[in-house]
């Protein structure tokens, strides 16, 4: 049996009221209006399609630190941050798989998360080994548009494999259909930033609701089932009531139909049908199936039969618990600053050269990338960054040190300070000494975290962020950061429209 | 087994410039103001130098890099100036350069200058230094106010003390050198502050506020040594001498093992243990006249007393409180304002505490002066808590 093994997801931290986004806007787009309910996920700023991939990856994945069964990785995005570089090499690099992993990015077209997953399931199929489908999308919208308030940031992994005693099929994949059709319902030109998107009333009634339902029916026919058959149906889109539009002209049952988390994330592109799907793998039953679809450029559609072996599995956080931990964001200026829509006064600490030696770069991958630090194979002493001689006082050893993973270790606060100094992001920019459990010491950045959230003894756990971004060359470098060890915490107030006003002060 | 330093070289002469906000003056014009009144000091011409020895830290900010800026500056007669560097400890390190030179004979009289000119950058605050390739892809875009700063939250930590009562004793230390700085001319800071106006002023890194941070200062400093009995024949009486000259440079155990508690300086325990030795120290708060230390942030102080022996482990927030390190105090500390009020041009400041200890000894410290002091202790920091430079000097009179 081949299938979905593991699944994982992801969603950014921020929720910006929408209201206090209608609210700054009034003046210029009244007609939004409408919209001033709930929230959207927003990237930090130090998060992009790369380190959003990473989280939704290791979220599926959990702690173990032997990942060598995964022989591939596809990650699926229309905004990743290089053209010309493998954005899936660094997410391999961060997740520290095997070099002979294989990997590749892909794109064009806002259902390419669904292709990656039928195509790794062929893989599979084939034997090539266990595959993770990553899909991530960090989009940049237009102020005081439609989009700006409708999209959300967010990432999605599937760990596809077949069963064996390591891993059992937690949903069996069944059928399949691809429609690959030139329908333009929004664009963005190589280079650009942002989609230019023609009329709505266009798109959902000669697009979607035309194209669609032949790739459901495509799928259900080769996996040999009937629409009425189906418990869980997902269908991503930013238009509101789309989804029970098409399960009632495909035949699907009304309670089928999976909320699209609108209220709170939007709808996040390429990764929005797999973030679903994880999160419908969360409470999906033995038996029951799952029919996804995605649109853009035609459609595709896959269903899945979910397997006896579905409790076997949890992700280490899962997307019900992403969803309640988010943190309410009433400045509109803050994510439009984060989404690089205005470029706010650094002062001259803000000029900074940020060149990254790339030489050093490769030289240290592991290091930077994985976090990987030495340990010393005599005193068990670990050394980060990792080094020839051991720090061990009055007897340094030479040439002692084996590789030893610190990303997946829980870790300690000794000493931090937030300062509002130099230039940074999101201020006041809190860094601080980190004791990691088991060995291992770093100075670090701290993200996702509000003042007052940190101190001495604070147990903090490792991200992939952004370190910094050299504007001069157009380049970006990653590295690790701490953010405090965080319980599901209870949902938003923001998220009930009642409560927006009050928040937004 | 070595015989160290002590007694073996005095000071000829010493010169100091203005510190402070010195838009009128080139570094060069702040080498020749602190050069002219050292020569004059010691009372010689410049072909009686043999060596010299030039201490700087940003080279992109001020004077540029190797010997040349000074040899230039000061016209120096071909004699070898060797630029020294190690972060805020540099001034230190072309002292104990020119010492030792002369104490090895290597020539009769040798100078030491530093300088700083850090009020060309455009901005408050010191400019980040590089650090070569490596670091900046990993380590945090930190500045100096926050790599200090986690002393505090430390310290905190480990000896159980409240937060705001360690913030009070911090806004002593500035408070008092402040009180020193309004008697010294050439500080860069001369207004005295209340503990309120401390407790009130904007936060810069998490608990320090504006008045814990010192003064960014442009200003040079320079000494002149050499061997005691030179410095007689050339007249001099009441000659100050060294007695100890002590580095201790961290090697990466604080920053990367599990072991440092964050809340001391490794280096400086290290140093003022060797640097006791050296002088022949046997009770430092009975035998040290004054301090001048480190205190780049008031907790760095604050600590230092620890590390210095001062203060018991855990009991400098109470000593400073009780006005230990005060001017009428047990062990007074920064008579001349310290970093926090005199200021700190980087390269300038090891020299600086020098001749405040040689004014002192020699009660020429006009308003300030304290009553007999015998043995002055610098204490000069280069670097960070977590990795630093660290250099215990300790000077006195001939014979004390």
């Amino acid at each position: 049996m081949h299938g979905i093994i593991g699944y994982g997801g992801y969603v950014p931290r921020l929720r910006l009221q929408r209201a206090a986004v209608v609210q700054a806007n009034a003046w210029y787009a009244p007609q939004f209006k409408a919209k001033a309910k709930g929230t959207r996920a927003f990237a930090n700023w130090d998060e992009d399609s790369i380190t959003l991939a990473v989280a939704a990856a290791r979220d599926c994945l959990g702690t173990n630190e032997d990942r060598s069964r995964i022989r591939a990785v596809t990650l699926a995005s229309t905004t990743l941050p290089f053209a010309d570089r493998l954005n899936a090499a660094v997410v391999c690099e961060a997740l520290t798989l095997r070099d002979d992993v294989s990997a590749v990015d892909v794109g064009g077209s806002q259902r390419v998360g669904l292709t990656a997953v039928l195509d790794g399931l062929a893989r599979v199929r084939a034997g090539a080994g266990d595959t993770l489908v990553l899909a991530a999308d960090n989009r940049q919208t237009r102020p005081a548009s439609a989009q700006e308030l409708d999209y959300g940031d967010a990432a999605a992994a599937m760990l596809l494999g077949a069963d064996s005693p390591r891993a059992r099929v937690l949903a069996e994949a069944l059928g399949s259909g691809t429609l690959t059709v030139d329908f333009v319902d929004h664009f963005r030109m190589s280079g650009d930033d942002i989609d230019y998107h023609w009329e709505e009333r266009w798109v959902r009634d000669e697009g979607i609701s035309k194209l669609v339902p032949q790739a459901i029916t495509a799928a259900l026919k080769q996996a040999q089932i009937s629409a009425a058959q189906i418990d869980h149906f997902i269908f991503p889109s930013s238009f509101a009531k789309i989804d029970a539009q098409l399960a009632k002209g495909c035949g699907i049952r009304a309670d089928a139909v999976v909320d699209g988390l609108a209220e709170s994330v939007g709808e996040t592109g390429v990764p929005h049908a797999l973030l679903l799907l994880a999160q419908t793998l969360e409470r999906a039953q033995p038996g029951q199936h799952i029919l996804v679809a995605q649109f853009g450029s035609g459609a595709q559609a896959a269903v899945f039969r979910v397997t006896e072996h579905i409790n076997s599995f949890r992700p280490r956080c899962g997307v019900s618990a992403w969803l309640a931990r988010g943190a309410m964001e009433a400045s509109y200026t803050k994510f439009l600053s984060f989404k690089q829509q205005i470029r706010l006064e650094r002062g001259m600490r803000g000029e900074q050269d940020k060149k990254t030696a790339l030489s050093t770069a490769y030289r240290h991958r592991s290091t930077i990338l994985g976090l990987v630090a030495g340990k010393c194979s005599v005193t068990g002493s670990v050394h980060f960054p990792p080094s020839r001689l051991s720090y061990d006082q009055g007897a340094p050893l030479l040439d002692t040190q084996q590789p030893h993973k610190l990303a997946e270790r829980s870790a300690t606060v000794l000493s931090w300070s937030a300062e509002t100094l130099s230039f940074h992001m999101a201020p006041p920019h809190h860094y601080g000494q980190v004791d990691f459990d088991g060995g291992g010491r770093i100075l670090m950045d701290f993200t996702d975290l509000d003042v007052g959230e940190v101190q001495s003894g604070t147990k903090v756990e490792m991200v992939f962020r952004v370190k910094d971004i050299d504007e001069l060359r157009g380049f970006t470098r990653y590295f690790w950061k701490a953010t405090p060890v965080r319980a599901a915490a209870p949902a938003p107030a923001g998220t009930s429209p009642a409560a927006s006003p009050a928040t937004l002060g | 087994m070595a015989s160290g330093i002590k007694d073996k070289v005095a000071i000829l002469g010493m010169g100091c410039s203005k510190f402070g906000e010195r838009w009128d003056a080139s570094p060069e014009d702040l080498m020749v103001e602190a050069y002219s009144e050292a020569m004059a000091d010691a009372g010689i011409s410049p072909d009686q130098l043999g060596a010299a020895w030039f201490s700087t830290h940003l080279s992109d900010v001020g004077t540029g890099r190797g010997g040349t800026p000074m040899a230039i500056a000061l016209r120096l007669p071909n004699i070898g100036v060797t630029r020294v560097e190690n972060f805020c400890a540099g001034g230190s390190e072309a002292i104990r350069a020119a010492v030792y030179a002369v104490a090895a004979g290597a020539c009769d009289i040798a100078l030491a200058l530093g300088v700083e000119k850090l009020k060309d950058t455009g901005y408050g605050g010191l400019p980040t230094g590089t650090v070569g390739t490596y670091i900046p892809q990993w380590y945090p875009n930190g500045v100096a106010p926050a790599n200090f700063a986690q002393l505090a939250s430390a310290y905190q930590a480990k000896h159980g003390i409240d937060a705001a009562l360690l913030k009070r004793a911090i806004a002593q230390v500035s408070v008092k050198s402040h009180a020193n700085g309004a008697k010294n001319p050439k500080a860069h800071l001369q207004k005295a502050v209340t503990e309120e106006q401390v407790l009130r002023a904007p936060m810069i890194a998490e608990p320090l506020g504006l008045f814990d941070c010192c003064g960014v200062s442009d200003g040079a400093a320079a000494v002149i040594v050499t061997t005691p009995d030179i410095a007689r024949g050339l007249g001099k009486r009441d000659l100050v001498t060294f007695k100890a000259l002590q580095v201790a440079v961290s090697n990466g155990w604080e920053m990367h093992s599990n072991a440092w508690d964050g809340s001391y300086f490794h280096t400086a325990r290290i140093a003022a243990k060797r640097a006791y030795a050296e002088a022949g120290i046997t009770d430092a708060r009975a035998q040290i006249s004054m301090t001048e230390v480190h205190d780049c942030f008031s907790v760095t102080e604050l600590v230092t007393m620890e590390d210095l022996g001062l203060s018991d482990e855990g009991a400098a927030v109470r000593d400073v409180l009780d006005g230990d390190f005060n001017a009428d105090g047990r062990n007074p500390c920064q008579i001349d304002g310290g970093l926090k009020c005199f200021g700190h041009p980087i390269g300038a400041s090891g020299i600086r505490m020098l001749y405040e200890m040689y004014l002192q000894l020699q009660g020429r410290a006009g308003a300030r002066q304290l009553r007999n002091p015998s043995m002055g202790l610098t204490h000069n920091l280069g670097g960070q808590p977590s990795q630093n430079v660290c250099a215990v000097s300790i000077v006195g009179h001939q014979g004390a």
